[in-house]
């Protein structure tokens, strides 16, 4: 009896300790790391991973895909990041977010910019193993355009194409009724078979990896499509695994389930072990600001908004958010997008908190004001973001308010209903061109049209100067031009202060040893084709 | 008999009234699965073909009834977010969170049982205090920290399971069941310690009843007086308990089944909550309310099969 007791309380012992050396020894870890991992690289080099042998990998997400794998509906960032290597249009992107050819192997446009000539690329195969014809093409293209279930952004654009034609075999004639300069990117559209209506459940395209299966938020599998018509895949097989917890992520990582993840924090890359993954930055190619609703008393007053931008530091919102990483920015374009990206705006207004006092002052808010910022609770970066911001305002006497709300709900209330103050959101670009970050602060995307629908213009930005540049600038077909005038209307955002913008996120991507060729794109997708292992 | 039989019609009545419920809310809070469905950037016009496609451009009561038709009629309906039938979705899922749940309870059953009689034998014992500690400690840990750690300890460094790769239960079985053990154990430790505490609260108090007292006075020891009297007595309070238990535990391993990266139940109803997939939800949430009430109506069948003073059911 009594020796029993004396195991037991032995027993109890070792489990309350070893419970405690557990939860030290993962304190600990992270802060004695930089000393410990270089030693541990050097005793024991990275074993190769089981699948370096049989040559896939396995990447984690922390999203399900789309109701529809059809890439004419897919309207998840997610899912396009993970369709981007089943898919290819008559060109596609490459990873300086330049047009190159794709399924078309040439393209001839004439001199008005009205003709544009494309010659069909020589054996080109579907998934199904069905060699592309223009048929084909023309359908994908005309669906895109007429399909009523498209995304809107798309079959508008694709709107000034007045006729398609046939010439011969291999050479399909468009012709538009008014230029286009932005008609590339919208011709990355996915070519599908024409003859093929399961598209939703079982995609099919001509990209270099083809879609095996997915089951419900678990994985989503693709495979190397051996007949693709280029460079080749060098994985024969890559699986995504869904987690919708960060860290789920991190400890499939650290376990050996996951060799890459994408979009990670730089507190979550902070916890892996340096022995085992690479930690590459890329940026997240949206731009992030704390949006405020110009019809929303008192941010109808364009002094106010100064007042903000001024009274916001971003430095100090990366410094104390994101560890010091991502990119200051200072109107509503990315940097990545180079072609149409000012740098000058990004000090426009320096941080000054006795300016921004002067301007409320001014402005008739001498004691400063309340506020409610919304921010999606399931942004972690947005939501933290939002604090650090609430601080600052804190300076020049105005009170802001966190308002979380489930991402369901800020779509419903906050974007298509406009019913906010301010928020904190990411803007991405889809198609990646100027016009779809531009577009939106436009009055023509503010106030509703005949059908009762109103456009993307969710801070009603109401700008006359800014309408009438959007105005020139579609119409102008010459490229140098163009850049200009989008340039001016970066830069009127900025002057009138339409929003505080903050900056580009950094992408942090977590890579196995041993795996290399990770490539960053100016738009939200990961090329698995040049991944490899070493 | 009649009792049984009122509690079955209760039952019912009970997972319509929470259908309605959960149907309702849906309709209360914001949000809207057509633009779940089609983005941001989705039109007027996109958003009335899909909810007319959906049925969502029915009036509310219309809707309901609709949903309640297919249910009794074994169609469950087409997942939002799926484009499949709910039935064959959530199918594979409730299985696997029905195993790690029973080896929960399995758990649960085996080790609290000793471990709450022991406690009450040694209670105000030299090891008393350090016993309640822990007992604290186990009751007080979230689920969502307990998971990190077990995941840690018992993947990352033991390498007992790999966390983030769980095994297709119909390719690997074993390894899915180990898989899901250490889920179990996550879900069962805070329940364990709730366990104990009650089986030695239940134990002691009973031991200070007065029929207790004269059965040791008249020549028992304690050991037999707990083993013929008391435990019986203390059998229906923990039967009870197991009830609660079987119930909560399911609640208990949505967290859990985020962290470990189980394709479950759990995990499920929460990615389709905050989708608005409402047939999944509604499948789902009238599962979980059988769950529930199942459980407490079996503790209180068997409570009263036990212990006949409790079956006032049958005399009314």
């Amino acid at each position: 009896m009594k020796g029993e007791v004396m195991k037991k309380k032995l027993l109890a012992g070792i489990l309350a300790v070893s419970m405690v050396g557990a939860l030290l020894t993962g304190c600990g870890k992270g802060a004695t790391q930089g000393e410990g991992s270089t030693q541990a690289a050097a005793e024991a080099p990275a074993e190769t991973p089981e699948r370096a042998k049989t040559n896939e990998i396995v990447i984690g997400i922390a999203q399900d895909l789309d109701q529809s794998l059809d890439p004419h509906y897919a309207v998840a960032a997610g899912t396009k990041e993970v369709m981007f290597n089943v898919f290819e249009g008559l060109v596609k992107y490459d990873s300086n977010g330049d047009t190159v050819p794709a399924v078309a192997s040439d393209v001839q446009i004439s001199e008005d910019g009205l003709v544009y000539t494309f010659t069909l690329r020589d054996g080109v195969k579907f998934h199904n193993g069905e060699t592309v014809d223009l048929d084909d093409v023309i359908y994908s293209i005309q669906r895109c355009k007429d399909d009523p279930k498209v995304n809107p952004q798309t079959s508008t654009g694709l709107k000034c194409i007045a006729n398609l034609e046939k010439d011969g075999d291999n050479k399909l004639v468009m012709t538009l009724s008014e230029p286009n300069t932005e008609l590339m990117s919208l011709l990355t559209l996915a070519i599908i078979p024409s003859d093929y209506d399961k598209q939703d459940t079982a995609p099919i395209g001509t990209g270099p990896y083809k879609y095996v299966s997915r089951t419900a938020q678990e994985s989503v599998e693709l495979e190397k499509f051996a007949d693709y018509w280029g460079t080749p895949g060098n994985l024969d097989k890559v699986t995504y695994k869904i987690n919708e917890k960060a860290e789920g992520l991190v400890m499939g990582l650290e376990s050996g389930a996951l060799d890459l993840v994408s979009h990670l924090s730089s507190t979550q890359v902070g916890e892996l072990s340096k022995e085992n993954f690479n930690i590459e930055q890329g940026t997240m190619n949206l731009v992030q600001a704390l949006y405020l609703n110009n019809e929303a008393a008192p941010f109808d007053n364009e002094l106010v908004r100064q007042a903000l931008c001024y009274a916001v530091d971003k430095q100090e919102i990366l410094d104390m958010a994101f560890d010091g990483y991502g990119f200051p920015i200072g109107s509503n374009v990315f940097p990545a997008f180079t072609k149409y990206y000012d740098e000058s705006l990004v000090n426009y207004y320096e941080h000054d908190v006795q300016k921004a006092k002067d301007l409320l002052a001014q402005a008739g808010y001498p004691n400063g004001f309340d506020m409610t910022i919304t921010v999606p609770s399931n942004y972690l970066p947005h939501c933290d973001t939002a604090e650090v911001i609430a601080e600052q305002l804190k300076e020049v006497g105005i009170n802001a308010t966190l308002k979380r709300v489930e991402w369901e709900t800020w779509k419903a209330d906050t974007y298509a209903g406009r019913n906010f103050q301010s928020t904190v959101i990411g803007l991405t670009a889809d198609p990646l061109t100027a016009r779809s970050l531009l577009e939106r602060f436009t009055t023509g995307q503010r106030v509703a049209d005949a059908e009762g629908n109103r456009g993307n213009n969710f801070i009603n930005y109401n700008n006359a100067d800014y309408d009438a540049l959007f105005e020139q600038a579609v119409k102008c077909y010459d490229d140098a031009e163009q850049v200009k005038i989008y340039k001016e209307m970066e830069k009127n955002l900025t002057e009138h202060a339409a929003s505080v913008y903050i900056q580009d996120m950094a992408d942090m991507v977590a890579i196995r040893k041993g795996l290399t060729g990770l490539t960053f794109y100016p738009l939200y997708v990961l090329d698995v084709s040049t991944l490899k292992w070493e | 008999m009649k009792y049984a039989l009122r509690r079955i019609l209760a039952l019912f009545i009970t997972m319509i009234l929470v259908s309605f419920l959960a149907f309702a809310a849906f309709h209360i809070i914001s949000g809207d699965p057509a633009r779940a469905i089609l983005g941001m950037n989705a039109t007027e016009k996109q958003l009335a073909l899909l909810r007319q496609e959906l049925g969502l451009d029915k009036p509310f009561l219309v809707q309901y009834f609709n949903w309640l038709l297919g249910f009794f009629s074994g169609n469950l309906g087409i997942s939002y977010s799926y484009r499949q039938p709910v039935a064959s979705l959530i199918i594979p899922k409730l299985l696997v969170t029905l195993v790690m749940v029973l080896i929960s309870f399995g758990i649960i059953v085996v080790l609290s049982l000793p471990l709450g009689l022991r406690a009450a034998q040694k209670s105000g014992g030299r090891l008393d205090w350090l016993r309640t500690t822990v007992d604290q400690l186990c009751m007080a840990v979230p689920a969502f920290f307990l998971s990190i750690l077990v995941s840690y300890i018992f993947g990352i460094v033991l390498k007992f399971f790999t966390p983030g790769d769980f095994p297709k239960m119909e390719r690997d079985l074993t390894g899915a069941l180990r898989y899901l053990f250490f889920a179990a154990v996550c879900i069962a430790i805070p329940r364990i310690a709730m366990a104990v505490r009650m089986l030695k609260s239940t134990i002691i108090e009973e031991m200070e009843k007065d029929y207790v007292r004269t059965a040791i006075s008249r020549g028992n020891t304690r050991a037999e007086v707990l083993k013929k009297h008391v435990l019986k007595n203390s059998l229906v309070p923990t039967i009870t308990f197991l009830g609660q238990t079987m119930a909560e535990i399911v609640g208990g391993s949505i967290v859990v089944e985020q962290v470990f990266g189980i394709p479950g139940m759990g995990r499920f109803l929460v990615a389709s909550i905050s989708n608005r997939d409402y047939p999944v939800v509604e499948a789902l949430v009238v599962i979980l309310a059988f769950w529930v009430i199942l459980s407490g109506t079996v503790a209180d069948l068997v409570g009263q099969k036990i212990d006949p003073r409790l079956r006032l059911g049958d005399r009314s």
